[in-house]
């Protein structure tokens, strides 16, 4: 670029940039890029900037841990632990807490950011699914945040080991338990994981490279992947007037996005400053140095493992039977296999959608999540099957909170392990119908105003309002998917797997609301007359089905 | 309507759904502090505000950090001192985020700006410029004309990995029969488990061992052994006593105990986690992370849970100066069970 | 160390091998549960009588007539005086309501004729005695040793810091951070409901007391972090992150998204 030389210092440095690196270019491209506007897509950035603040925290408490299980007697401030035996890291971990200054406060903010993290990926990938903003062109985009959660449940759980007391060595001991439990390979993985026998003298050194350095690199590429692809697809929109799927419409990055995102950081940030200022989390010192004897009743993971944990709880013990002899320990491992599973069907989830659907076209507009009872249903199915997981891992706090018996508790969950999911796909589906029809309702008869009329023959009546073109164009510019019956090739022949794909098909999207026409609009209108405001009343009728 | 209308309609840009038509963005409604100055010059000394108050909050931060000292030993100065450095942080940090919201919410324009969207596949010419490339690259570097080189190269990078797999070798010993052995042996003594507190070793007399009492218990000499807690993670046991007549005992392990005296190991079999909540009128044995539960009376069966095998029993007896003692090493593994579970050798059982 | 190994090799120890094998092969279970040095206080005749009163109008209907139990209750010779002084000093005797275990609730008797109940039951055989005050003052016992012991035999049920933990069908291990000292170390010593016993020979009265002195010292300290939230763990925090860290997060969200006036 050839401009006249800067005067000012900021021109100055800007040209000095400009000249090297290019930077024009960049303020060029991502300036003006648009994000629209929607508290629900701000959900994803609580994530990012948790795990920022995870990063800066982490940071600082790696300048005082020390990760060695060495054992030393401890002579610090905490009188209830004075001369017990402990290793290394257990004490540098008291000390953080107790005689570094705001030591305590960095350790509380870095376990509380993480347990936010792993909340706000969650209901980040809930408001993904529930919305259809995993269909082309966002499927890989889709995978990679899974492995994000998985990455994140890594980061967790490593670092949730650590400190080397009496919770975290339990956890590490259920592992053990876990790996030991695979079939074939099982001891010699937990062998070479501990070192030898458990719990050995070189787990902690390794999940301490594992947690500050491997996981949280892992997590850094995929996040920069997923940010990029953001970039790439542009974001999704809700329907709405003016938006299409050839458009996005919000706010630019420069200004308004950027400072609505950086301010949005700096909350978060104080929020978790708020929290770990008032809230103790995981109070180390309670729990004592690890020793494999005693435990502690109410011995749980952090929440997002406790799903895991609930299944190891809720599985019956005749689980576990002998082949020739050799154990298939299923009361074990099959934690692993839950896990494959929940991973593995929210992975295909969107490759099995449009194979279904036949839908391979891109959707850039999001489905209001009634709007696609089907997929609601099972997402929510889905939901209630990890909560039910969840629960049944607090199931003896529970207990006793509301003075019941531990053992029906888990014969409650062992119910709703399987009922509770088709309860919740029923329920689900029924509702997200039944608000398609009120949607029906509102768009053809308008709503209700809250003004009496009171008619020449005498009757009172509520006036019904129509809504506005825009108002109208939200609620019913979406389409609605169909049973798509079995279709012959090009052969002329229906094969087998068409004829599955048109079952499952007709499963999906046999009981179905259709969105409301023009055709139908009009004509509700013209029969209560032409000028726009529906004095009559009306009945609900059949709606149509499908065709 | 069918699912090859929604195509068509698809590709021409959704201006059109259910014979509705989009009917564009909606104007833009001012805000107060659009139109009123008077609104505009509060709303920027609100903003102002919060910046201030921020560095309020950075001052008292710092100012905390040397005001509330940790005074040694003292949890309630701790407490403080992390209240205080919370406080100063929150607003330090919350306030600045408020304020640049509040400015992007109330000053910054909030017209609705459009953006198009493009195709993501490349264009048909950049896409056939791509192509060429490679093709010439291709042609370049010989790569599909000599298949031995492309050949070679395949396997030496795919079998190139092996060493860096064989160096992790060493991360840990095999198995072995080491998950078979604990310190327990003929004559061991039991002597009470001391918690991670140093104590010499406590024996313990079956008379001692009282109706209705539990010991946690460990081998003798056991802080001796190279890795102590890698053996108490096999070893600890649990000792009750109960009323003889209430044990169903199996011919075959009659002698295992002492006049009611029984010792189990602590290791449940599911996933290892102790077991020692001992409910000595019940004589139930409960897991606390997985609810298994044992029934001691019955040689520590599987009565609910997740477990499946019974707890191993210890087999104990008194010796000549009445000391509760070991009378071998377990006969079942202790801990979850693993692949290998079966394969111990005949001989030493 | 040395004291040990001597009594091992004494001349005492064939006598009390003997004594042992007696002991066992009679079975006594009254004897099995004796077991108490740090006994209280001396009852006078009196207290026995009025205890005797006391017990045939409160408590004869479960545990018989002369305290020989019945179906509705256990026998009550052997217990000691220290059984009744926890059970009925903690409100759990007499029993409101049958149920998985006896709950806690205000006593319905006075220190005095707690006294006298424990003077008669006391009487009828011998069992562990209210502890001596000494063996009760916290300040005087190691709460490091203490920490050690209760995690090894106590935390298992009660959960590290004494805020309780659920047993086998709706029975519970309670929260210890108000109960006495005194109930304390009688809890220890006789075992209420499913609490296995803890004898002397178990744990010392010394110990006892160090057992006392960390329960005291972790729920009486300030928490370091901030509130407490119950001292649950992992699941507490994991509620309070859902519902208030995430809830304030998506409050913000919404006020951040919402067009201003």
């Amino acid at each position: 670029m050839s401009t006249a030389p800067a005067t000012t210092a900021v021109g100055k440095a800007a040209q000095f940039t400009e000249s090297r690196v290019g930077a024009s270019k960049m303020v060029k491209e991502f300036g003006r890029k648009i994000f629209p506007s929607h508290w629900s897509f701000m959900l994803g950035e609580v994530a990012l900037y948790t795990f920022i603040i995870l990063i800066l925290t982490g940071t600082f408490l790696t300048f005082w841990f020390k990760p060695a299980m060495g054992e030393l007697h401890y002579e610090g401030p905490y009188i209830p632990l004075k001369g017990v035996e402990m290793s290394e890291a257990y004490a540098s971990t008291l000390a953080i807490s107790f005689e570094i200054r705001g030591g305590l406060f960095i350790r509380q903010m870095h376990h509380w950011a993480a347990l936010l993290f792993m909340a706000a990926v969650s209901i980040h990938a809930l408001r993904i699914f529930f919305t259809g903003a995993f269909r082309r062109p966002r499927e890989i985009n889709w995978l990679i945040g899974i492995a994000l959660i998985a990455l994140g449940m890594g980061a967790g759980f490593t670092g949730y080991s650590l400190p080397d007391d009496l919770l975290s060595g339990n956890g590490l001991r259920i592992i053990d338990g876990l790996l030991k439990g695979i079939p074939l390979v099982g001891t010699y993985v937990s062998f070479f994981l501990f070192g030898g026998e458990f719990p050995g003298i070189d787990i902690v050194s390794r999940l301490y490279s594992l947690h500050i350095m491997i996981v949280p690199a892992l997590l850094i590429a995929a996040i920069g992947v997923h940010l990029m692809f953001v970039v790439i697809h542009k974001h999704t929109q809700w329907p709405g007037a003016g938006h299409t799927e050839k458009n996005v419409v919000g706010e630019p990055v420069l200004p308004t996005f950027a400072a609505k995102g950086g301010g949005f950081f700096f909350m978060i940030f104080g929020l978790l400053a708020l929290i770990s200022g008032f809230f103790t989390i995981n109070p180390v010192w309670n729990y004592g140095p690890y020793d494999p004897s005693p435990v502690s009743a109410g011995t749980q993971p952090d929440w997002y493992i406790g799903w895991m944990d609930g299944f190891l709880r809720i599985i019956p013990g005749w689980t576990e039977f002998y082949i020739f002899g050799w154990p298939i320990s299923f009361n074990i491992f099959s934690a692993l296999l839950i896990a494959a599973l929940l991973f593995g069907a929210m992975a295909a989830w969107p490759f099995v959608e449009a194979w279904v659907t036949k839908d391979h076209r891109e959707h850039h507009i999001l489905d209001r999540p009634r709007n696609n009872p089907t997929r609601t249903a099972f997402g929510m199915a889905a939901v209630v099957w990890y909560a039910v997981m969840w629960a049944a891992a607090s199931g003896d706090l529970m207990a006793v909170f509301f003075h019941m018996s531990l053992n029906d508790m888990i014969y409650i969950f062992r119910f709703l392990f399987f009922a509770g999911p088709i309860i919740a796909y029923i329920v689900t589906k029924r509702i997200c119908l039944g608000l398609q029809r009120k949607d029906r309702e509102i768009i053809l008869h308008g709503y209700e105003s809250g003004e009496i009329i009171r008619l020449p023959h005498g009757e009172y009546q509520e006036r019904h309002k129509v809504h506005t073109d825009h108002e109208v164009w939200a609620l019913s510019s979406f389409e609605s998917p169909e049973y798509v019956p079995a279709e012959p090739d090009p052969d002329g022949k229906i094969s087998k797997w068409e004829r599955r794909r048109a079952a499952i098909s007709k499963f999906f999207y046999e009981d179905r609301v259709a969105p409301v026409t023009k055709d139908e609009l009009d004509a509700a209108h013209h029969d209560h007359g032409d000028h726009g405001v529906d004095a009559g009343s009306h009945s609900g009728g059949e709606l149509p089905r499908g065709h | 309507m069918t699912s090859k209308q929604h195509t068509a309609e698809h590709g021409s840009q959704l201006e059109q759904v259910n014979g509705f038509t989009n009917p564009g963005i909606p104007e833009h409604k001012p805000r107060v502090t659009d139109s009123s100055p008077a609104a505009e010059r509060m709303a920027e000394r609100q903003i102002a505000g919060w910046f201030i108050l921020s560095m309020i909050g950075t001052l008292w931060f710092i100012v905390s950090y040397f005001l509330f000292p940790i005074e040694d030993g003292s949890m309630g100065s701790i407490r403080l001192q992390n209240a205080m450095l919370g406080l100063g942080a929150t607003l330090a940090l919350f306030s600045i985020g408020v304020g640049i919201v509040l400015w992007a919410k109330t000053l910054i324009t909030d017209v609705e700006v459009v953006e198009s969207r493009h195709d993501i596949a490349g264009s048909e010419e950049d896409q056939a410029i791509a192509l060429e490339i490679i093709n010439q690259a291709k042609e370049e570097s010989g790569i599909a004309r000599r298949p031995l080189l492309r050949n070679t190269l395949i396997a030496a990078v795919a079998i190139a990995p092996l060493p860096a797999l064989l160096v992790f070798r060493d991360l840990g010993p095999l198995p072995g029969d080491s998950l078979f052995k604990t310190l327990w042996g003929p004559g061991v003594r039991l002597v009470q488990d001391p918690g991670m507190v140093p104590h010499e070793d406590r024996y313990i007399r079956a008379e001692d061992v009282t109706i209705g009492s539990a010991f946690h218990v460990i081998p003798e000499k056991m802080y001796e052994s190279e890795h102590p807690l890698n053996e108490k993670a096999k070893a600890a046991v649990l000792l009750m006593r109960i009323d003889p007549q209430e044990l169903n005992t199996d011919p075959a392990k009659e002698d295992w105990g002492v006049d009611g005296i029984v010792a189990y190991s602590k290791i449940c079999t599911h996933v290892g986690c102790p077991v020692a909540l001992y409910e000595h009128q019940t004589h139930h044995l409960l897991c606390p992370c997985h609810q298994s539960t044992f029934d001691v009376t019955n040689h520590c069966a599987v009565i609910f849970g997740p477990a499946k095998r019974p707890l191993p029993q210890l087999p104990i007896a008194v010796d000549d100066e009445g000391y509760l003692v070991a009378q071998r090493d377990f006969v079942d593994p202790v801990g979850p069970t693993f692949w290998e579970i079966n394969t111990r050798e005949t001989s030493e059982q | 160390m040395k004291l040990l190994a001597a009594r091992r090799r004494h001349p005492m120890a064939l006598v009390v091998l003997l004594l042992v094998g007696l002991l066992m092969t009679g079975g006594a279970y009254a004897v099995f549960t004796t077991n108490s040095t740090a006994s209280a206080e001396e009852y006078t005749a009196q207290d026995v009588e009025e205890g005797e009163k006391l017990f045939v109008t409160n408590c004869a209907t479960c545990h018989g007539m002369n305290a020989e139990g019945t179906e509705n209750g256990p026998g009550l010779v052997g217990v000691g005086a220290a059984a009744v002084d926890f059970q009925v000093g903690t409100g759990r005797m007499p029993l409101q309501m049958s149920g998985p275990q006896a709950q806690v609730k205000t006593p319905q008797f006075s220190e005095e004729q707690i006294s006298q109940m424990s003077a008669y039951v006391a009487s009828l055989g011998p069992g562990p005695a209210v502890p001596e005050d000494e063996y009760l003052d916290a300040s005087q016992g190691d709460p490091a040793a203490g920490g050690g012991l209760f995690r090894t035999n106590c935390a298992m049920c009660h959960n590290v810091v004494g805020s309780g933990g659920a047993l086998t069908r709706g029975k519970y291990a309670p929260n210890l951070s108000e109960v006495s000292e005194k109930h304390l170390y009688e809890a220890m010593q006789t075992g209420p409901q499913n609490m296995p016993i803890f004898n002397d020979a178990n744990l010392t009265p010394e110990q006892k007391r160090d057992v006392i002195a960390y329960v005291r010292e972790v729920s009486e300290q300030p928490s370091a972090g901030g509130a407490k939230l119950g001292s649950l763990g992992p699941v507490a925090e994991g509620l309070f992150i859902w519902f208030f860290g995430l809830a304030a997060v998506i409050g913000i969200t919404v006020w951040l998204s919402a067009r201003s006036k």
